[in-house]
């Protein structure tokens, strides 16, 4: 059996005389989660809302486990969880009615139901409002409530657009755990995310567009090793300012560094050539200079790197 | 952490759009009953019947002379405004708010039909309405039990109702046709409401008086059916009836036809209204996207 499926199709959307897409083509196929990645406006909402038949391209199509989405939304939908553009409820309803109202229209057995929509509640730490109104709740709670509704009838699919748009700290670390245990219960999963580290964290693949045009979709190693060149990066940080002779001569004198960003009067951004082993001797050469580190850790500036390199390349 | 997280369900049976209409509508009707605009409309309704009563307890008269005279006062007088003011509280901006609401990108991600949503909402709909009528007929027959007894009821009434609720129907194919023209849910209320409260009536007047034609193709003319049950000598027929009245006015003569419709007449105009609007809407909610 093929695993589950979403496609694009030389997608094409304008509005009005704006090409928001262009003959996007997009496969993701099996049991992984994917982020999609894009600046603001690149057209990542308008994908996912052509990929859930809330707006129709002006050409192409897509597809969920190969059944179009324009010609049979409701086949195609059956068995996706969709989060789009915080949605929402009617302002009248509590979780539970909320929930319930979905899995009953989704189809998930009566017997079920209650039992479901208790699981995920619980899963989005909502359980103690399951009774309260929606209409009464707070944007972040909203949109946890949101998110349970997504999962309610156990979709192999989902499709997520900044899920945690909203949300506080705690609210994000939760998203992140839940995309990741739903990943690991075989699961196709579609994420939109400006939280590189998110996405590095939960995803297994990544696809970038910028202005309508997907730039490339591979596995994250791949990106970063076609894309990041051969340099790993670590952010440190000093407890006082940095005389500039240490940025411009001392730093990058240590054997290994390549370049030496200042981000701040306090902190770097260096990068390096090697792996581990360089790391660890960067680290003690670093202390050896007695500058104050007070923190060294890995950026996430890798795919930061990819991300912004292959953006501004087309400005 | 943990999760719930259990292995992905074996593929769910979506129900069928029968049954998925069947679940919209309790949902919606349960959103409709909760509601603050059904609380305000059902003081609007009680204040309808609290003002008739005092009037006809007032008047008395030849209003009381017989029941059928009393009936078809009350009930003609109020079961237009009821309907019509259910028709724009319930449907004015019921496709409209799930745009502005953003209700609608909640809905649009499930496995539903778009018309799905449309049937199960006008469903919905005309079901809260219709407690409306009811909640009026259980003023009106309250009066009438005062007056004539708890008789039996004269059975003009029961074929008036029958055409209220025709006539319900139709406004509400017009009403959700309208706000399905747009996407802010004031602009769905005040264009219904504009229409229902005096906009067709004006333009039933415009065509009578200025083109001088039935105003067939209006459908606040078809409503003149519901009291003219009551009347001694009811028209049951397919074609109207124009009466033309001359008078004098110093040195001009005008001229007016009153044009009454056929009860038969009224109700293919009532089905006729509900099929075409119904028709436009439904192509229309297929169309609009949720951007
Ligand atoms: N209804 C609409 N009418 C006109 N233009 C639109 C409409 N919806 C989207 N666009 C345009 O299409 C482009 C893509 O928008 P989209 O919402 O897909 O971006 P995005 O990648 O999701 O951005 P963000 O990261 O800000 O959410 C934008 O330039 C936007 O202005
Ligand atoms: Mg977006």
């Amino acid at each position: 059996m093929v695993g589950p499926s979403l496609e694009a199709r030389g997608l094409t959307k304008r509005f009005g005389r704006f090409t928001a897409l262009d003959g996007l083509n997009l496969k993701l196929e099996g049991t992984k989660c994917v982020g999609f990645l894009g600046p603001n406006g690149a057209g990542k909402t308008t994908t996912l809302k052509l990929l859930t038949d809330m707006i129709f391209p002006t050409a192409g199509g897509t597809w969920i486990n190969g059944t179009s989405v324009q010609e049979h939304r409701k086949r195609a939908l059956a068995d996706t969880g969709v989060l789009i553009e915080t949605p929402e409820i009617y302002p009248s309803l509590t979780p539970n009615e909320a929930l319930g109202m979905v899995a009953d229209l989704r189809g998930v057995p009566a017997s079920e139901r209650k039992h479901r929509v208790e699981t995920v509640l619980a899963e989005v730490k909502m359980s103690d409002w399951a009774n309260q109104k929606y209409g009464r709740m707070s944007k972040g709670m909203k949109q946890r409530i949101n998110i349970a509704a997504a999962l309610v009838h156990d979709p192999q699919i989902l499709i997520l657009d900044e899920p945690s748009t909203g949300l506080d700290p705690r609210g994000v670390a939760e998203v992140r755990a839940i995309v990741r245990a739903l990943k690991n219960s075989q699961r196709l999963i579609f994420m939109s995310s400006h939280i590189l580290s998110e996405v590095v964290d939960v995803c297994d693949e990544v696809a970038l567009i910028d202005r309508g045009h997907l730039l490339f979709y591979d596995t994250l190693p791949n990106v970063i090793s076609r894309f990041g060149g051969a340099h790993a990066s670590v952010d440190v940080q000093f407890s006082r300012p940095l005389p500039p002779d240490a940025v411009s001569r001392t730093i990058p004198g240590i054997p290994g560094v390549k370049n030496c960003q200042q981000l701040d009067a306090r902190r770097l951004r260096i990068q390096f050539q090697g792996g581990l082993d360089a790391q660890e001797k960067l680290a003690e050469a670093l202390v050896g200079q007695h500058l104050g580190l007070v923190s060294f850790s890995e950026s996430e500036s890798a795919l930061e790197e990819v991300y912004l390199s292959q953006i501004s390349r087309g400005d | 952490m943990a999760t719930a997280v259990s292995d992905p369900a074996p593929h769910l049976a979506v129900p069928a759009s029968m049954a998925q209409v069947g679940k919209l509508t309790r949902y919606q009707l349960r959103e409709y009953l909760r509601s603050r605009r059904y609380v305000a409309l059902s003081a609007i309704v009680l204040v309808i019947g609290a003002i008739l009563t005092f009037v006809v307890a007032h008047f008395r008269g030849s209003i009381v002379s017989t029941s059928l005279a009393f009936y078809g006062s009350f009930w003609g007088a109020g079961a237009d405004i009821v309907i019509v003011l259910a028709a724009v509280f319930f449907g004015g901006d019921a496709i409209a708010g799930e745009f502005q609401n953003k209700t609608g990108y909640f809905l649009m991600g499930l496995p539903l039909r778009r018309s799905t949503v449309y049937i199960g909402k006008f469903i919905a709909a005309f079901l809260a309405s219709v407690s409306m009528m009811v909640l009026f007929l259980a003023i009106l027959v309250l009066n009438g039990a005062y007056y004539f007894g708890t008789g039996l009821l004269p059975w003009q009434l029961g074929i008036s109702l029958v055409l209220a609720i025709v006539y319900l129907v139709a406004v509400l194919g017009a009403t959700f046709l309208f706000s399905s023209l747009f996407k802010t849910s004031a602009y769905g209320f005040v264009l219904t409401a504009i229409l229902f409260l005096f906009g067709f009536s004006l333009l039933q007047d415009l065509v009578a008086d200025l083109v001088k034609i039935e105003p067939w193709m209006i459908i606040s003319y078809a409503e003149s059916a519901i009291g003219q049950v009551f009347s001694a000598s009811p028209n049951w027929g397919i074609t109207g009836t124009a009466v033309t009245t001359t008078v004098g006015m110093g040195r001009f003569m005008v001229t007016t036809t009153t044009y009454t419709a056929g009860i038969a007449e009224a109700v293919v105009i009532m089905i006729g209204y509900f099929l075409v609007t119904a028709a436009a809407g439904l192509w229309l909610f297929e169309r609009e996207e949720f951007s």
